[in-house]
């Protein structure tokens, strides 16, 4: 494949960048659930 | 602050792992099937063009993040308009709309560095001061200021309303980078798909590769967007527990002054 350095790397960035914000938004959801009561969660 | 006194008497205990719920996790999963799908049609079956070749595979990342960011500021300034013009005002869309920017900031700054890879290698040149490339990235500087906003100081409701006329005028941005490349010379290429006749010139695999990430990108949008607004509701009961709880505890520090100076 042709300029498969750009081609990989777009994608790789694009799932890296994602994934980091995925990563981040569940893991402070984890720290703040600890700290607010279960009734406050509309999702439960 | 009336809603947070009785949010105080709750002393609940919290069992909960984080944001995730089943529907959350059904979405997620989904998710990375539709990413793994996205993967396999735009780095395998997808041909390659015959003026771009191989480069053309970027367009399957390229445009659907652009798009997904359009609808991400479009939700934005529906949760702006619904929080400054409902009788409720529900902090609810408050959170919808500033955790869609953020979302759709994500997306723009990725469609910017992929467009830029994709822009060396058909161009030449990363970067051109383009039509298309200046406003879209003016739409990246504008959402970034109303993300600042958002963080000032304030109540809850004042972060609500200046941030909601922000997401109401930020909005009116996307149709001028949409048409900048019919509205100015530019380098980049017209719309394939959303152009203004209905007639799409695209090879047919190429076409399904580009719905697929489309539809891989979506996904992910309703799942980030799940997740945020949940710790964005968390975030504020959090702070207006902080601020109750100071509160109390300054007036517990003033009581027994106030009786000593009457004992006096």
């Amino acid at each position: 494949m042709e300029d498969a350095g750009f081609i990989f790397g777009s994608y790789l960035l694009t799932f890296a960048a994602v994934g980091l914000v995925a990563w981040r938004y569940v893991r402070s959801g984890r720290r703040l659930a600890r700290r607010v009561p279960d009734e406050e969660k509309y999702w439960l | 602050m009336t809603t947070t006194d009785s949010k105080l008497e709750t002393t609940g205990v919290s069992t909960s792992a984080g944001t995730g719920s089943r529907g959350s996790r059904i979405l997620g999963i989904t998710t990375i099937i539709a990413m793994g799908w996205l993967v396999a049609f735009g780095l395998g079956f997808s041909p390659e063009d015959r003026d771009q070749r191989e480069a053309v595979r970027l367009l399957y990342v390229h445009v659907p993040t652009i798009w997904i960011a359009y609808l991400a500021f479009v939700v934005t300034a529906i949760g702006s308009a619904m929080y400054l013009f409902t009788k409720k005002k529900s902090l609810g869309w408050d959170r919808l709309a500033g955790a869609s920017a953020e979302i759709g900031t994500i997306f723009v700054a990725v469609t910017l560095v992929v467009g830029a890879l994709w822009g060396r290698l058909t161009w030449g040149v990363f970067w051109q001061w383009d039509a298309r490339l200046t406003t879209t990235a003016l739409l990246f500087v504008t959402y970034i200021g109303y993300l600042a906003v958002r963080q000032l100081g304030g109540t809850h409701e004042q972060r609500a309303r200046r941030s909601a006329v922000i997401g109401l005028l930020a909005v009116l941005e996307i149709p001028l980078v949409h048409w900048s490349v019919r509205l100015w010379r530019s380098l980049h290429q017209e719309a394939t798909v959303l152009g203004t006749d209905a007639d799409v010139n695209m090879d047919g695999l190429m076409l399904f590769s580009l719905f697929v990430g489309v539809v891989a990108f979506t996904l992910l949008y309703v799942w980030l967007l799940m997740h945020r607004t949940r710790g964005m509701a968390m975030e504020d009961y959090l702070d207006d527990r902080g601020l109750d709880e100071a509160l109390e505890a300054r007036r517990a520090e003033g009581e027994p002054v106030a009786r000593g100076d009457g004992a006096n």
